[in-house]
């Protein structure tokens, strides 16, 4: 029950789950129990669309988690996304069978196209959900853990942190891109028919997976909130405002930043995880410098180091991404860097300080 | 996997830095030909000194003349070019990071006050307090009765009482030098090394700090670094003298004040 108190105090969470629980309910009964013609009815695009928007609302708030709390501003979050993304892209290839367009019982097709005379080793286990989920969960902690050992541990912060998470994603993003690597090259992985069994298309595995997105949201977020408000969160905001004060309490300062920031990256692995089965495709794109950079944007948008404010900026921002990108599509990138400029001047504690100024005036 | 078990200590496998610790010889802190050098610059030059187990000792000495750097030497902060520093005859400080050497009883006030600003007072003393530090005990420690008293009574000897629910940020200059000492205290460590401790207080704040470090003697060993000389007389027993990185002179503070050498470098100035 002391998650439950992590909340007390969290006006933004309390309302964000609120929200999050009754959209939860209701638009999986207005898309599967309502008739098409009524203007009630939620079309499956829209609950996907939706359940896309909940999986960078997890990565938002992973994001902010590091950034907000722990004054680390990873801008190669992306790659612990798409890592997740490519776990259970894998499991969605091997779940394919023999229905592909070469009908090889065991190799996904583009290993047939590349001749490959049989799987490679790491892609043996991924035929099994759990596997898959575990691995979604494990390879983008352990990689985080690393990174961050070794990055804490040499007192690597700042800028040069920066630049080395955007180096990571970068070198990711090149090494994927590769077809000796085994993960498809530049296509990546797609054409994913069934999930657990179920088909991919079908409305009912849609909604699935949207209620699968909330929830996934719903308890990264009370994590989150859990360990910002224990100790080691206030040990975390006190190395973010002085690191080497810290040192000399007591506290290791690079074991607790190893430690969030492998959580964050697990709880970004999960997002990605959700996210691929949704949108039927994962490539290298998601390892994208840019893209990491973007979602540095929603939290700076929604606010910084409250957690309910990232998800607000992750759902705003990509709402007025598909709108903007239907009038015009070649100038979201202006308008994301007009959108950055104007929060940073005017409005430097995000939509989260908007609503604390409003309480308080 | 317990963070204190250092290479050293293969002979005391399961005990902490604290538990180690050998005051035989009631001598607490060795500091022996020290030297620190910044692009060439000797802000300590061969500083020997030594710190006995419970003793209150004032440091005094002319602008840039190594005080802060002998701090920075024994908390970890910077790594000497020659020299050892240990504490007590076991512990070898130059081997141990800042963390360590904090678990090992080495408590400090910075020179410029330095506290959590967005945190409450009271938050700054519970991190501070003496206990495990690891992450998964911070991540589920809470706050037990005993701690709780602790930090009340801490509160009360800094007199921040009414402030206890405020953010550090919103002290005044000389309320935070408090908060540090009062952090110090959680930190219950066996050596204090207070830098400038009294700067920007009024002087009714600075007697009662010179009560209270006063009444840490003999349980605590605590160096003093200052430069208001009415308030080193008044709690100094012993008085250190550092001159360009060395000891100038050691006494007490009439044998100091009337040591030529240390009267050519004040008038000097
Ligand atoms: N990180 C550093 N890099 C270069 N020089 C330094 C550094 N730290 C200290 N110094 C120099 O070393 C000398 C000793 O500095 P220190 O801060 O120890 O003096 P102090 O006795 O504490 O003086 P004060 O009474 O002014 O606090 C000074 O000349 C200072 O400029
Ligand atoms: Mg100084």
């Amino acid at each position: 029950m002391r998650i439950v108190k992590a909340l007390r105090g969290d006006t933004g969470g309390q309302v964000m789950l609120a929200v999050l629980l009754a959209v939860g309910i209701l638009v999986p009964i207005l898309s599967l129990a309502v008739p098409a013609a009524s203007p009630w009815h939620v079309s499956t695009y829209t609950v996907t669309l939706l359940g896309k928007y909940l999986t960078y609302a997890l990565l938002a708030v992973a994001v902010d988690l590091v950034w907000g709390y722990l004054g680390i501003l990873s801008l190669g979050h992306g790659a612990f996304f798409a890592l997740g993304g490519y776990a259970m892209g894998m499991y969605l290839m091997r779940q394919v069978g023999d229905r592909g367009v070469y009908g090889n019982p065991t190799l996904p097709d583009f290993m047939v196209f590349l001749n490959w005379p049989e799987l490679p080793w790491f892609w043996h286990g991924f035929d099994r959900f759990w596997f898959a989920a575990l691995m979604a969960i494990l390879v983008p902690g352990v990689l985080a853990y690393c990174f961050g050992y070794l990055a804490f541990r040499s007192r690597v912060t700042g800028v040069y942190l920066s630049i080395i998470t955007q180096a990571l994603t970068y070198a990711l993003m090149l090494a994927f891109f590769r077809n000796e690597m085994g993960f498809g090259g530049n296509n990546g992985l797609t054409d994913f028919k069934d999930i657990l069994g179920v088909s991919l298309q079908a409305d009912g595995t849609r909604a699935g997976l949207f209620i699968a997105s909330a929830l996934a949201l719903a308890l990264g977020y009370l994590a989150s909130r859990y360990i910002v408000s224990s100790r080691l969160g206030r040990v975390a905001v006190a190395i973010r405002d002085a690191e080497s004060r810290t040192r000399f309490i007591g506290y290791r300062v690079e074991r607790a930043k190893a430690a969030i920031f492998t959580f964050s990256a697990m709880l970004a692995g999960v997002a990605g995880a959700l996210y691929v089965p949704q949108v039927g495709i994962i490539n290298p794109g998601e390892f994208s410098p840019l893209n990491s950079i973007e979602l540095v944007i929603w939290v700076a948008v929604g606010g910084r180091a409250t957690l309910y404010g990232a998800v607000a900026g992750a759902l705003l921002v990509n709402y007025g991404k598909t709108v903007f990108t239907g009038i015009f599509p070649d100038a979201w990138l202006f308008a994301l860097g007009g959108l950055f400029v104007l929060v940073t001047l005017f409005l430097p504690r995000g939509i989260a300080g908007l609503m604390t100024l409003r309480r308080a005036g | 996997m317990g963070g204190q078990v250092e290479r050293w200590q293969y002979l005391n496998p399961g005990k902490t830095l604290a538990e180690t610790l050998d005051i035989s010889h009631q001598t607490l802190l060795y500091v022996e030909g020290v030297t620190v050098s910044f692009d060439g610059f000797r802000a300590l030059n061969d500083l020997s000194f030594y710190v006995d187990v419970g003793e209150l000792r004032c440091v005094i000495g002319p602008n840039g003349a190594g005080k802060t750097t002998m701090m920075d030497v024994v908390t970890g902060k910077t790594k000497p070019d020659r020299g050892f520093v240990f504490f007590g005859q076991s512990i070898n400080l130059l081997e141990l990071d800042e963390p360590r050497i904090a678990q090992a009883g080495i408590g400090r006030k910075f020179q410029k006050p330095t506290v959590f600003e967005q945190h409450r007072v009271i938050e700054n003393l519970e991190l501070a307090m003496a206990g495990d530090k690891r992450v998964w005990p911070t991540l589920f420690a809470r706050l037990s009765g005993e701690e709780r008293d602790r930090i009340d009574e801490v509160l009360t000897i800094i007199g921040l009482n009414e402030h206890a629910g405020r953010p550090a940020g919103a002290l005044s200059h000389g309320q935070k030098q408090w908060l540090e000492i009062g952090m110090l205290l959680m930190q219950d460590p066996l050596l204090l090394l207070v830098d400038e401790p009294v700067a920007g207080m009024t002087h009714q704040e600075m007697e009662r700090t010179a009560q209270l470090l006063l009444s840490l003697e003999g349980k605590h060993s605590v160096v003093v670094v200052e430069h208001d000389m009415d308030f080193v007389r008044s709690i100094a027993k012993r008085v250190t003298v550092l001159n360009q990185g060395a000891v100038l002179a050691e006494g007490s503070m009439d044998e100091v004040q009337h040591d030529p050498r240390v009267v050519e470098v004040y008038l000097g100035e």
